[in-house]
């Protein structure tokens, strides 16, 4: 039996190149299986829906029993309150105000900008310490390390302890990757006992913070004086937690797609080399080209939407395939083509509206550091495996492993 | 026109003239020269700068965070022009096609841009006006006046009209520990753009901030000392407000008086032009070889009952400067029309304000998102049952889904359920809208008629 389109999307063995698929996708630009989740695939349906205040964020808006084929809601986060990624205003806008104030302008314009030497530390240490040249796994060695690294220091997890966090982090960023050969219910109960211990070390944590506040994130959030007033400890275990999972789950893959595009594509490697300004730009490509986040699974219609000659009727689950948005080629020309130089690139990758990315600026900051300071001091890099092995997830999607050979580290 | 080459020699030798080095100005010679004019480019400017930009003047400018001489658009690219700034036109020979500037040059041109803009409405009374410390906002030279006199640490700041700029100033001041004081004409701020329910909430807001706000007054003059320095106002309700800084905001005046008698077909409403910015002359007749665009361009838009529509707002400047160049150098039938919806935006209090659509031109509004007690939320504003327009505080990332409802003339009111609908968004109510036929300090949006030689429109001072 040949697999629907959208079980094709979610197969495993479609995940090293999805793309072809997507293209099929958007023949239909609001796409539906029996039963399933309304698909929307185009680039300007999908920023319209950004911006509708018919759709909200909160899964508990569904009506019926909509299949999903992904599974549902089954990590994350269940033993606490939603947290604002999943929450729409006013609930949403005071947290995501709340927690914006030690982050962002117009309270805190340089907390990510004031992170550089930080990031250059950081990543300089990574590359000086590739084990083996001459074959490393670029995930394990660098783009999972540096922005857990980053994370940490952000939040203000005392270095001590990064090890024990990154235990924990690791434990649930793999409860996120199901694989499909191992015992779910153990991985379940081992996920769960991982929730459970660093919900209580975050919550020692932010007791000791409110005590003894630095000038860390969660400080600054247990100690909040704004007009919001300070967040409850449910509120801030559900942000922080929030915070490290998306600190975990997406920029490792951004960097790792970002390598691995840039190794596709030796010409602009080496132009990247030359200047380092090109980052900027190209890191905007490859959020078009090679988006971490695929699809926004959890949006839910409040009201019926007619759009595209379709009626989705309220109630209904909406499936918003930022990936294949971003190569619709009524929007971008040539879209299959990795192009740093494309002068109109407001892709998709980074979602819009309200929920539009909130740790944008830091993960582009560290992607742009992460791939100038590999194009500058790998001598000779070259891919062992292509298409490498891939992460389980369709959603946050991304090689497992980049193993990579190169003649040397420059200094 | 047509396929005998005329356009090709335009492009290739022509001489264009823009008349206005602002942003319409200077982002129409980007695009003329991105779109291969190869020609001669004359930017003319009354003003001694080099293209700026005008949003800060009365926000960061005002508060010390960017400085007003530091304020210069950034270039998209090499425009490779003969600039000619500090001199005003002071005239245009249609038949001649020439440009008569202050010194006494003329520029020919074989298509002329006019971009000249608004300036800021004075002070009537011209000896009043003349008063040390009695200022308008609108230029660079302006803001960096202001902020001197505020630097100089005034014992009481006067603002006279609460629009958007009125009420802008009127929040640095307070940001920066003046007294203030702001005198509107109207029931409420922002009425004449807004409307009388969001008008309120402007009212509280200034209110909470600190503002002596004092509504339904008029300025009736302004007193100086021995030393001819302002030192009092008296207003209309019999009473006195001592303040040393008086900042005159009564809205602007478009730049047109150089056109009279000129035979093009401009007034105090600004220049009629058609939806391609091509200017319209005296009699009616659509001109091939002027065009307008900016502030001072007056053009009909199909959806707003295609009445001529007048906008100070950025992005209608950008927007009509690219569509003029384009225009000047296509052939007709690859001519494009301006059909952007209005927005607007700014920033005063800790709010976020942004606008879409013409508010002006409603009748009714429904709060569909958030609520006006909390000062965040969505205003739809309905005329003759369609979404004609709507203004959120602080939550601008709504409002790309209303401007897709006024584009599609959507019905109002909206019957639809939304994230955070609250008590406020139950049913519609009248928008309270002052009497068109009165005068407002600053609506940035002017519906101004069909003729395209409407020259009746005339401000009554406050006296």
């Amino acid at each position: 039996m040949t697999l629907s389109l959208l079980h094709q999307i979610l197969d495993y063995s479609n995940r090293s190149n999805p793309y072809p698929l997507y293209e099929e996708l958007r023949k239909t630009p609001v796409y539906r299986e029996d039963g399933g989740p309304y698909v929307v695939s185009t680039y300007y349906e999908i920023r319209s829906l950004f911006h509708d205040p018919r759709i909200s964020s909160d899964t508990r808006n569904r009506t019926g029993s909509a299949a999903d084929p992904l599974g549902g809601d089954s990590h994350e986060e269940a033993a606490l309150p939603p947290s604002f990624l999943k929450l729409d205003p006013p609930e949403h806008d005071r947290l995501r105000r709340m927690t914006n104030r030690p982050f962002g302008p117009p309270h805190s314009p340089h907390r990510v900008d004031g992170m550089r030497p930080e990031l250059r530390e950081i990543i300089t240490g990574l590359i000086d310490g590739i084990s083996d040249p001459s074959r490393f796994d670029l995930v394990e060695e660098v783009s999972y390390p540096f922005p857990v690294t980053v994370i940490c220091r952000l939040l203000g997890v005392p270095r001590e302890d990064e090890a024990r966090f990154h235990v924990w982090a690791d434990t649930l960023a793999a409860s996120l990757d199901p694989d499909p050969d191992a015992d779910s219910a153990d991985r379940g109960k081992v996920a769960n006992e991982a929730r459970m211990q660093l919900g209580m070390y975050l919550a020692g944590l932010i007791e000791e913070r409110r005590k003894n506040p630095g000038d860390d994130m969660l400080s600054q959030l247990a100690t909040a004086k704004g007009e919001d007033g300070p967040m409850t400890t449910m509120e801030l275990l559900s942000t922080a937690a929030l915070l490290l999972i998306a600190g975990h789950e997406t920029t490792v893959n951004l960097i790792t797609n970002g390598m691995l595009t840039l190794l596709r594509h030796p010409d602009v490697l080496k132009r990247l080399r030359r200047e380092p300004g090109l980052a900027v730009p190209l890191v905007e490509e490859l959020l078009r080209y090679e988006p971490p986040v695929q699809l926004v699974p959890q949006r839910t219609t409040l009201a019926e939407i007619e759009i595209r000659g379709v009626t989705i009727p309220k109630g209904s689950p909406v499936w918003l395939v930022l990936a294949a948005g971003n190569r619709d080629p009524q929007r971008f020309k040539d879209p299959d083509r990795f192009d740093p130089d494309r002068p109109d690139v407001q892709h998709l990758g980074l979602g819009s509206g309200i929920h539009s990315c909130f740790g944008a600026p830091l993960a582009r900051l560290e992607t742009q550091f992460a791939l100038s300071e590999l194009a500058r001091r790998l001598e000779k890099p070259r891919l062992i495996e292509d298409p490498p092995p891939y992460r389980q997830n369709a959603v946050l999607r991304g090689p497992r492993q980049l193993h990579i050979a190169c003649d040397g580290i420059r200094p | 026109m047509g396929g005998d080459g005329t356009l090709d020699r335009l492009k290739r030798k022509g001489r264009i003239v823009v008349v206005g080095a602002s942003l319409a100005g200077l982002r129409a010679a980007e695009t003329l020269r991105d779109k291969g004019f190869a020609g001669s480019l004359t930017l003319v400017g009354d003003e001694p700068y080099e293209p700026y930009d005008r949003p800060p003047l009365s926000k960061g400018v005002l508060l010390g965070k960017a400085s007003a001489d530091r304020t210069a658009l950034p270039r998209l690219r090499n425009v490779d022009a003969k600039w000619r700034l500090g001199v005003a036109a002071t005239g245009l020979d249609m038949g001649a096609r020439r440009v008569r500037l202050a010194d006494g040059d003329e520029v020919p041109y074989d298509r002329l841009l006019i971009a000249t803009g608004v300036r800021a409405r004075p002070w009537p009374h011209e000896g009043e006006g003349a008063l040390d410390g009695v200022i308008v906002l609108r230029t660079r030279d302006d803001s960096a006046a202001l902020s001197r006199m505020l630097a100089a640490g005034p014992r009481r700041v006067l603002v006279i009209g609460a629009g958007f700029t009125g009420s802008e100033i009127a929040s640095a001041c307070r940001e920066r520990g003046h007294h203030v004081t702001v005198a509107e004409r109207a029931a409420a701020p922002l009425v004449g753009a807004l409307g009388g329910v969001v008008g309120a909430v402007a009212a509280e807001l200034q209110r909470e901030h600190g503002v002596d706000l004092r509504t339904g007054v008029m300025v009736t003059a302004l007193d100086g000392d021995a030393a001819g320095r302002v030192r009092s106002a008296q207003l209309s309700d019999g009473s006195s407000v001592r303040a040393d800084v008086v900042i005159v905001s009564l809205g602007a005046t478009r730049n047109t008086e150089w056109l009279y008698g000129s035979g093009l077909g401009a007034g105090p409403r600004g220049i009629a032009c058609d939806a391609g910015c091509r200017a319209f002359d005296i009699r009616g007749i659509v001109t091939d070889d002027i065009y307008a665009a900016g502030d001072v361009a007056r053009c009909p838009h199909p959806l707003f009952g295609y009445q001529f529509l007048t906008l100070e707002h950025w992005g209608n400047a950008v927007a009509q400067a690219e569509i003029a160049a384009h225009n000047m150098l296509s052939e007709s039938v690859d001519r494009v029309p301006h059909m952007e919806v209005p927005s607007f935006w700014s920033s005063q209090f800790g709010i976020n304000i942004k606008s879409v659509g013409v508010p002006s031109m409603g009748t009714e509004i429904l709060i569909t998102q958030g609520s006006l007690e909390s000062r965040r939320f969505v205003g739809v504003y309905g005329y003759q049952g369609r979404v004609i327009g709507a203004v959120g505080f602080d939550s601008a990332r709504w409002l790309p889904f209303y401007q897709e409802q006024i584009e599609a003339a959507a019905p109002f009111p909206p019957e639809f359920s939304t994230v955070d609908r609250r008590t406020d968004g139950q049913r519609p109510v009248d928008a309270d809208f002052p009497d068109p036929s009165v005068p407002t300090h600053g609506p940035t949006v002017t519906l101004s008629g069909y003729a395209p030689d409407d020259r009746r429109m005339t401000f009554v001072p406050a006296h």
